[in-house]
């Protein structure tokens, strides 16, 4: 048998991915986690001097608190298979991505370990993130220059 | 000598005692109440994920040896193998054991790699008591083969549980009323351009056939001559394109075949497509299987244990998955 032939055998055999209840499990899971974010936000800004736009660094922060402490329990990569990308894409995923490495590494101390593991998942995350800002960032300074928009 | 890669044993050496150490998600397995040790901890109370795997196995040949009324300082050889980079747990069972040690690889085969150098060591004369055998801990092997174990990433339904456990079998010449080893296989790397690593199942299958068929063609025998025929852990996915592989060179799959990996958590869906690891075929050929021949239900078996020979940097890298299949027959004269 040869790899085309194998190929084709294996993808009729392989379960198929189910897309989609995936992307229904996705779309409850991503969103309970905005909504649970929604009401941290309002609570923020109904006991707090906090304003809809301040109010999001604290919000963020909670949010990756919890993930942290579902994660330090065994119970986010639980949400992570029912959820799959709705529970990776929000903040709470960036958080679990960064705590599972730092728990992972805990065995190696904390500057082999979990200093220079941490990122090993989230680095690439904040790598293209900041570079993609950058790149948007550069070209809406232009075109405000050229007054196509403005700020 | 009948073929390339195949070994026929004169002096038919045989198992006469395994031990079988898992770790407590493992009592979740039909097999749990034929392990001969279960730790509370996945860590078995240690720092490290990797003393655990280490600790795992030096119990496990502790056990089949007090079985025997012997001791690690009557032992000739220890034939052992892990998943572990440079396979540190092995290296650091060997040190605490003191028995003379060739550290083996085959991925999740050494169970049958580790058993067919024993079983040399002896035919040879050189060995009266060699200790075979092959550890895996979960999490140590999750965490360098794939993702940090507690990252959320969603696994699609081939993918396998990798296995806490670790078996041994002490292997001694011929002894009436013991499982013999007659006849097996080395397996040839079968590469079929697979690259999913969340798919070792499929990658494997085609290493398992071929060397079913190399050992059956070879050695003039029928899948009717043997009580059992079990693969290592091929999984849900990789049992079944196993079965289309040997149907299409004339072999028809029957109730006889077994896999340890479907079979290692039973019917839990949790684990997907079934059990994996070094530690999944040692666990279950050393406890199910040989006290199924020890109590007479099995004369005849062929154990036919997978490795997928990846590395994390490979896969990384693009290339493909290279998979090996070793084989041993057994029997009770």
């Amino acid at each position: 048998m040869n790899e085309n032939k194998y190929a084709k055998l294996e993808q009729q055999t392989s379960p198929k991915t189910p897309y989609l209840r995936n992307i229904v499990t996705a779309f409850i899971t991503g969103g309970t986690i905005c909504l649970i974010g929604q009401f941290v936000s309002l609570f923020y800004m109904t006991y707090f001097d906090f304003t809809e736009r301040t109010s999001s660094n604290p919000t963020v922060a909670t949010l990756i608190f919890i993930a942290m402490l579902l994660t330090g329990f065994g119970q986010y990569k639980k949400i992570g298979q029912f959820g799959g990308a709705g529970s990776a894409v929000p903040i709470t995923g960036f958080g679990n991505a960064v705590v599972s490495a730092a728990i992972e590494h805990r065995s190696e101390g904390y500057v082999l370990g979990v200093g220079s593991n941490m990122f090993k998942l989230a680095g690439s995350v904040i790598l293209f993130g900041v570079f993609s800002a950058f790149v948007v960032a550069l070209i809406k300074t232009i075109l405000v220059k050229f007054g196509v928009i403005s700020w | 000598m009948v073929g390339r890669g195949l070994l026929t044993f004169k002096t038919t050496p045989s198992i006469m005692a395994t031990g079988v150490t898992v770790g407590p998600l493992e009592k979740k397995s039909p097999f749990f109440d034929q392990f001969d040790k279960v730790y509370d901890d996945e860590r078995c109370g240690l720092g490290t994920n990797e003393h655990a795997n280490a600790k795992m196995m030096d119990d496990a040949c502790k056990i089949a040896l007090n079985k025997l009324d012997s001791n690690p300082s009557k032992a000739d050889f220890l034939l052992i193998g892990d998943l572990v980079n440079q396979m540190t747990p092995s290296n650091f069972t060997a040190s605490a054991l003191g028995i003379p040690y060739i550290g083996l690889f085959s991925a999740c085969a050494t169970s049958i790699s580790s058993l067919i150098t024993a079983a040399l060591l002896t035919e040879v004369g050189m060995s009266n008591c060699a200790i075979a055998g092959a550890a895996s801990q979960h999490m140590s092997v999750e965490r360098q083969f794939r993702n940090p174990v507690e990252y959320g990433a969603q696994k699609p339904e081939t993918a396998q549980w990798t296995v806490t456990a670790a078996g041994a079998a002490a292997v001694t010449p011929y002894q009436q009323g013991y499982p013999s080893i007659e006849k097996a296989t080395i397996g040839i790397v079968n590469d079929l351009g697979m690259t999913d690593p969340l798919n070792m199942g499929a990658a494997m299958a085609p290493a398992a056939a071929d060397t079913f068929v190399r050992h059956l063609q070879g050695f003039q025998t029928k899948i009717e001559d043997y009580d059992c025929i079990m693969t290592g852990d091929l999984g849900k996915t990789g049992f079944t394109l196993y079965k289309t592989l040997i149907e299409n060179k004339g072999f028809q799959a029957n109730d006889s075949f077994r896999d340890a990996g479907v079979e290692f958590y039973g019917e839990d869906p949790t684990f997907l497509a079934g059990a994996s690891g070094a530690g999944c075929s040692s666990a279950v050929y050393f406890s199910d299987v040989f006290g199924k021949m020890m109590a007479g239900n099995y004369k005849r078996v062929l154990l036919i244990a997978t490795g997928a020979l990846l590395s994390p940097l490979s896969f990384q890298q693009k290339d493909t998955i290279p998979c090996i299949a070793h084989a041993v027959e057994l029997s009770m004269k």
